[in-house]
């Protein structure tokens, strides 16, 4: 029986079956539905960590313990994960570790396009690459087998395009493995120089049998096909490749690092041209060229962005597109915007409205650096809104730091904001953080998190006190001011800025995708409206300048009323029963 | 069977999502090859979204390239015109007739274009529109607009209604069926 799965739901499909025992994650997109699905099945545990380096050190933990392991993240979650990462590789398993790491080439929801393959080679841990979503079940499947044989955590690197792409995938019973036993074993899981020492040379000597491993594994597999032309790929590129060169000869990796040398050089001395076809950093290319080996990859190819079969036509064959509609009109960009209800619009329209330089974050309240809101200065990484916001008052004074807020999602706050508060207090700065607690990890699809009282498997939980956790490091003045009350909210911003001490104003409404929040429906606008506008200048998709009148469209209105407490003229109201 | 692709366009939130699944359920049914791709995550808030849905007999990459969609799924007008490239020639744009104004729109910096419908036509592309937001909300959910849509799609290919309905009632959720499949039938119906 095949099932059409995304990628991300084949990993979890393949860690169920490889008898995983133990699943961690922090969400990211596009890696977030792997541990949604795992937490879908009852033999595994599953958890969503503050963040992925507490992930992977108990993904580590369980492996240690003799459990299969996997854990997930997004590339980006890659770097925090890092430190855990290359001293995993020195310890090795006890029970099978895998990594999952999900790419964003294109940057569809990303602040970066970094390529995590160099992690494979900076940390010494083999990284197997699947191209479909059948793959994914397969290649996690034998991660584990590599895992536990070669003694030491896999990654599996997927991007966008794989992990968000469903494909038909062959489903098999789980394997249950039973736990391995836990034996003491300092010289192998205490890592200081002594016995690290050992482990590098233990590494080094791992890496040698992974080399000859990947020479015959078949994961890597010559597709022969017109030999004039020699493709090496891998992951999606290999899909764009057959469908825009059809049937030349193909070496497609499923193992990225390390690569298989004898096997290369047998492929390369039966083509006449070799390309090299990958997205993002020449990370193939170079390896194959430091062979001593002639190929031509990224002096064609870009490093930024997807690839597609039109983009390898148009720059391997020459062939480009033509148009077959000719229309002259341009179509107006459509960013993605707040969502109709959302509690972030109110807290931005403060912000501006107060012309506040605002450190951001990472979260759907990132949007709020587009127009209209345009009151975000700043978004770097998880947590980073805090230290920067410090870093601003330490560097332009504290004239500078009473017209500058923090501002990060709840979600993001406990990922990495806490350490940045903590730097604050410690440090004598004065700077207020606005943690925007909408009760649920929203941009990538409503995961819960340490703050909203439920586990992964919606189980209640202990919840953080955002409040009485700030007040514990140090902040006295924390605030609870509710973002739709615009009057008081920007009472109480004026006030926390203005204070020769830190604090935290935390800024309290549940998103309004969340089942159980239920505004009362569609609100029109009536007679008494002066036309004034200042009910656009929140910037809600559902109000709409019609010229001659504001209008607001009922198929997206949720009756939030944030434009109703803005009105001045009692204009805005209920609209009748219509459903909508 | 030739290939065929169906790329889906429309706003975030507006349910392509769920189309795109089901399309993938009919094309299993008839024992294709598929693949479904589709974006979650940033710009899914109320931005553009494309979904594309490839089917045929062994299928490599799940993007569709422009010129390669035998039928462009439009939610919404706009972006049906943004899309269009994507259209094979004497393809088929099924579209719902509704205007959801982009920010750009709304904060005043440009227009929402006129005479889509017909310079999409004039440009030589088959169009079947229909008010789907007016017959979702008819049927008694203007969530359903997806299954209008679905429905009207259904109705202009040459699959059997027998795999859409089956497909449709995998796809949905138990306590949405009854909506969901009068608004399927009530697409299926226009002609």
């Amino acid at each position: 029986m095949k099932e059409l799965l995304l990628g991300n739901e084949a990993v979890a499909r393949g860690a169920y079956e490889a008898g995983v025992r133990v699943a961690t994650a922090y969400p990211g997109t596009p890696s977030t539905e792997i541990t949604e699905n795992i937490a879908k099945y009852d033999e595994i545990y599953s958890e969503w960590s503050p963040n992925e380096k507490v992930a992977l050190e108990v993904a580590i933990g369980a492996s240690v313990a003799g459990a299969r392991s996997i854990c997930s993240m997004k590339h980006v979650g890659l770097n925090v994960a890092a430190d855990p990462l290359f001293t995993a590789s020195y310890t090795g398993v006890n029970g099978g570790l895998v990594i999952m790491v999900a790419d964003d080439p294109g940057m569809h929801s990303s602040q970066n396009e970094q390529d995590s393959r160099f992690y494979a080679r900076a940390s010494l841990v083999p990284m197997l690459e699947p191209s479909d979503s059948q793959e994914c079940k397969d290649y996690v499947k034998t991660a584990f087998e590599i895992s536990e044989k070669f003694d030491c955590p896999v990654i599996v690197r997927l991007t966008t395009r794989v992990a968000h792409s469903r494909s038909l995938v062959e489903l098999e019973g789980r394997n249950d493995i039973e736990l391995k036993p836990y034996t003491k074993d300092p010289s192998k899981y205490v890592m200081m120089p002594a016995m690290a020492r050992g482990r590098h040379l233990a590494v080094e000597k791992r890496m040698a049998e992974l080399r000859s491993y990947a020479e015959t594994t078949p994961l890597n597999r010559i597709e022969w096909g017109s030999r004039e032309i020699g493709v090496i790929t891998s992951g999606i590129s290999y899909q764009y490749a057959r469908e825009a060169l059809g049937d030349v000869s193909y070496l497609k990796l499923g193992m990225v690092y390390p690569l298989p040398e004898g096997l290369i050089r047998e492929f390369v001395s039966k083509v006449d041209k070799l390309y090299v076809i990958e997205e993002l950093e020449p990370f193939l290319e170079n390896q194959v060229k430091k062979m001593g080996i002639k190929v031509t990859g990224k002096e064609l190819l870009p490093v930024t962005g997807e690839y597609s079969a039109t983009l390898l036509r148009e720059k391997l064959r020459g062939i480009k597109f033509e148009k077959v509609y000719d229309i002259d009109l341009q179509s107006p960009a459509r960013p993605p915007v707040m969502c109709p209800g959302c509690p972030h619009r109110g807290t931005f329209h403060v912000l501006k409205k107060l012309k506040l330089t605002v450190t951001g974050d990472i979260g759907c309240y990132t949007l709020a650096a587009l127009p209209p809101a345009q009151s975000m200065d700043t978004c770097v990484c998880m947590g980073a809104s805090i230290g920067m916001a410090h870093g601003m008052e330490k560097a332009r004074g504290r004239e500078f730091g009473k017209k500058t807020v923090a501002v990060l999602g709840d979600s993001t706050f406990i990922h990495s904001g806490i350490t940045g508060l903590i730097d604050i207090v410690y440090n004598k700065g004065c700077s207020t953080v606005i943690i925007l607690d909408n009760s649920i990890t929203g941009m990538t699809g409503h995961q819960h998190n340490p703050t909203t009282g439920f586990t992964i498997k919606g189980e209640p939980t202990k919840q953080v006190d955002l409040e009485m956790l700030a007040k514990a490091v140090g902040i006295e003045r924390v605030r609870i001011a509710d973002p739709f009350d615009i009057k008081n909210f920007e009472k109480v911003v004026k006030e926390e800025v203005e204070a020769d001490e830190p604090s935290v104003i935390i800024a309290q409404r549940p998103c309004a995708l969340l089942k159980q929040v239920r505004y009362e429906g569609p609100q029109r606008i009536n007679e008494n409206c002066r036309k004034c506008r200042s009910c656009m200048r929140i910037g809600c998709p559902a109000i709409v300048d019609k010229g001659d009148a504001i209008e607001i469209n009922s198929a997206l209105c949720v009756g939030c009323k944030l434009c109703s407490n803005i009105c001045a003229f009692n204009a805005i109201e209920k609209a009748g029963d219509n459903n909508g | 069977m030739d290939d065929l692709n169906i790329m889906i366009v429309g706003v975030g939130g507006q349910g392509t999502l769920l189309a795109s699944r089901l399309l993938g359920k009919v094309a299993q049914k008839q024992g294709y090859d598929v693949k479904v791709s589709e974006i979650h995550g940033m710009s899914q808030r109320g931005g553009s979204v494309v979904t594309y849905v490839k089917m045929g007999r062994k299928v490599y990459s799940p993007i569709i390239e422009k010129g390669e969609a035998d039928f462009l799924l439009a939610f919404e007008k706009l972006e049906a015109l943004r899309w269009i490239d994507y259209l094979k020639k004497d393809g088929t744009v099924v579209l719902n007739d509704q205007e959801i104004d982009p920010m750009p729109v709304i904060t005043g910096s440009t227009m929402y274009p006129e005479g889509i419908i017909e310079k999409l036509a004039e440009a030589g592309a088959h169009v079947r529109s229909i008010d789907a937001l007016g017959i979702a909300r008819e049927c008694g959910n203007i969530k359903a607009v997806n299954m209008v849509l679905i429905g009207l799609l259904a109705g202009t290919s040459s699959i059997s209604k027998d795999i859409w309905l089956e497909s449709l009632k995998e796809a949905v959720p138990q306590k949405f069926l009854d909506v969901n499949v009068r608004a399927f039938n009530a697409g299926y119906m226009v002609r």
